[in-house]
């Protein structure tokens, strides 16, 4: 500020002393919102007054509730409940990448299997789909293994199967539907071009998918699947179709049964529920994080749709389209 | 021309056609590459220079005539008067003979500068990983990056992207290689030092067919130009000759828009 001019002098009259020319902070009456508030505070009030009330019910009967919270038969339903969420999504994640890749497969027959399958498994309920599963020895007396419609070289009697394998088979069959669109997205969103210059290096189809592509589409396959983890770990809930009574919510029911006071162990299910999928959530807060770290600009993926293949930078021209958005599923989407 | 005329030619396209569906792109393109050549390929947007070099790498298939790489038909294998597509197999060991340079570098980004390099030579020709970190070092001497060898592309400008692709297609050790457009994606600033690279490849000896806009590089370095446009070739020869006194209309009309 060496030449003042009389135009600039009287704002300068307002700069502090030691902000040597840097603009003042404005001091504005901030704009108020008393709406805002009264709203807060009836809902606050609300909430107040509903656990207030909700502690003081004998419906809810939370001397059952602190019984049965830790009860030994309670904590071994929750570890069912988390087998059968672990088992069911490794199964649905294997299968679930083979009918991506039999999807994104240039034999129509192929295809169309992968198709059929998405179709049967994503258009029915899983409840009723559960419930065939129980019902599979019925129909299936034995599994055959042999030449058809000769004498079979093993046979399998299917009522050894346990319920606990059907309510497995039955969940995961049914979420590797969904995992088949999610990891199909996932590929699709890498660049073209990639596959291009991996081929035209000399590698195989399956050095491309395993060393070029798939690495990748992680980014955009990780976060739903997370999502996947937390709906299945709900859906087990549903077994009882199968029917398999072991795990959270078959037990608290069994109890609640016996004690003839079902709320308190509605409770007790929906807590040990609650606290598996806040665990969820913050790990999958930390995949996200991580993988939408990647190179570049941090960018965190929600959607599959994005076509961010190739994180661009100075000098990259994308040519829009370039990606694979236009035939890419919205996965975890639309759902059950 | 410096090789022997007895030799076989690098590239040899003989009325060489392809369509999708009924969009017939390459119209009986004729050329050949001698071994140690320059090629510069021009041509309008749309022509089928980008086609041409995808057949030639077997990235395409072609519907017609007969292309060879080194005497070897690309693509298909002769057996008595009978032509059978090769096995994917067979294929992919056609490619890696053949480098392949893309307008967009189309680089791993999740891999850094030396990954890249390495990643086709361990993989496909299964060299051992300190023999190809050795020669994926003296490659990114050689394009003026040795210091960048743990970057990740996203973290490298366009040009230095471009001069990685390279080093990564010489990885492999070809006999050919093909530039598609290598600086059109580039700013312009960024141009001279992918160029001055290729130039250098050019003159140690690597017989190269470079789609181009560049056309000083095509006067400066190439040996022969040909100019495509609607799938045909429309006129080649002697760069500075096709540059300077163009024979054909269509020839003239494209170079008074670029030059
Ligand atoms: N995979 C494909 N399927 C169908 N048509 C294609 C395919 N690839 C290219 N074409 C068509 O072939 C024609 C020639 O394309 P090509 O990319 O070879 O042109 P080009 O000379 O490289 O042009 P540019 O300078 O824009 O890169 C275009 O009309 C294009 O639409
Ligand atoms: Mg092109």
């Amino acid at each position: 500020m060496s030449q003042p001019d009389s135009g600039r002098s009287a704002t300068q009259s307002t700069v502090l002393p030691n902000g040597a020319g840097a603009p003042a902070p404005i001091k504005a009456i901030r704009l108020r919102h008393p709406w805002r508030n009264v709203v807060a505070v009836i809902l606050i009030l609300m909430l107040a007054l509903f656990i207030i009330d909700a502690s003081q019910r004998d419906a809810y009967g939370w001397d059952n509730f602190a019984k049965y919270i830790f009860d030994k038969r309670i904590s071994q339903a929750a570890g069912y409940t988390l087998l059968l969420t672990i088992y069911s999504m490794i199964i649905a994640i294997i299968l679930g990448i083979t009918l991506a890749v039999m999807r994104l497969s240039d034999n129509p027959v192929v295809k169309g299997v992968a198709w059929l399958y998405l179709w049967v498994f994503r258009g029915t309920p899983i409840y009723v789909q559960l419930v065939f599963w129980g019902l599979f020895a019925t129909i299936y007396k034995t599994i055959d293994i042999g030449i058809p419609f000769t004498t079979p070289w093993l046979q399998f009697p299917t009522d050894f199967i346990s319920v606990f394998w059907l309510a497995v088979i039955g969940l995961s069959l049914n979420e590797a539907a969904y995992m088949a669109e999610i990891v199909r997205a996932g590929i699709l969103s890498v660049d073209k071009g990639q596959d291009e210059a991996a081929t035209a290096l000399g590698m195989s189809w399956i050095q491309t998918m395993r060393r070029v592509v798939i690495p990748q589409a992680m980014r955009i396959i990780i976060p739903p699947t997370g999502n996947e983890v937390i709906s299945m770990l709900k859906t087990t809930s549903l077994v009882a179709a199968v029917p398999f009574s072991f795990d959270l919510y078959g037990r608290s029911r069994d109890i609640s049964a016996v004690i003839f006071d079902p709320i308190p162990l509605l409770l007790v299910a929906s807590a040990w529920y609650l606290a598996f999928t806040s665990i969820l959530m913050v790990g999958q807060y930390f995949l996200e994080k991580r993988f939408s770290r990647g190179v570049g600009q941090a960018r965190p993926e929600k959607k599959g749709t994005e076509t961010g293949a190739i994180p661009v930078t100075t000098g990259i021209v994308v040519p829009p389209g370039a990606g694979g958005t236009d035939t890419t599923d919205k996965p975890g989407k639309e759902h059950r | 021309m410096t090789t022997a005329t007895s030799d076989i030619p690098m590239v040899h396209a003989d009325c060489v056609s392809k369509s999708f569906g009924s969009n017939e792109v390459l119209k009986s393109i004729s050329l050949t590459v001698p071994r140690g050549e320059v090629l510069c390929l021009v041509g309008p947007s749309g022509s089928g220079k980008s086609t041409f070099l995808r057949c030639i790498n077997h990235l395409e298939r072609v519907n017609a005539g007969r292309l060879t790489v080194d005497g070897v038909l690309v693509g298909y294998e002769e057996r008595g008067d009978k032509l059978y597509e090769l096995k994917p197999k067979v294929a992919a060991r056609q490619r890696r003979d053949i480098g392949m340079v893309f307008q967009r570098f189309n680089l791993f980004p999740h891999m850094t500068a030396i990954e890249n390099i390495i990643e086709a030579p361990i993989r496909v020709k299964g060299i051992k990983k300190e023999a190809a970190v050795v020669r994926a070092r003296e490659l990114l001497a050689r394009v003026g990056l040795a210091e960048k060898e743990d970057a990740y592309p996203a973290h490298l400008s366009g040009g230095q992207q471009q001069r990685v692709a390279i080093a990564r297609a010489l990885a492999m050790d070809p006999k050919l290689m093909l530039f598609d457009e290598p600086t059109s994606a580039l700013d312009p600033e960024l141009v001279g030092e992918v160029l001055d690279v290729m130039k250098n490849l050019a003159e140690s000896g690597m017989t190269m067919i470079v789609v181009t806009h560049e056309m000083g590089f095509a006067r400066e370095v190439a040996d022969s130009l040909v100019f495509m446009d609607g799938g045909v070739v429309v006129e080649s020869g002697d760069p500075a000759e096709v540059l300077s006194n163009p024979k054909h209309k269509r020839t003239q009309a494209f170079l008074s828009k670029v030059l």
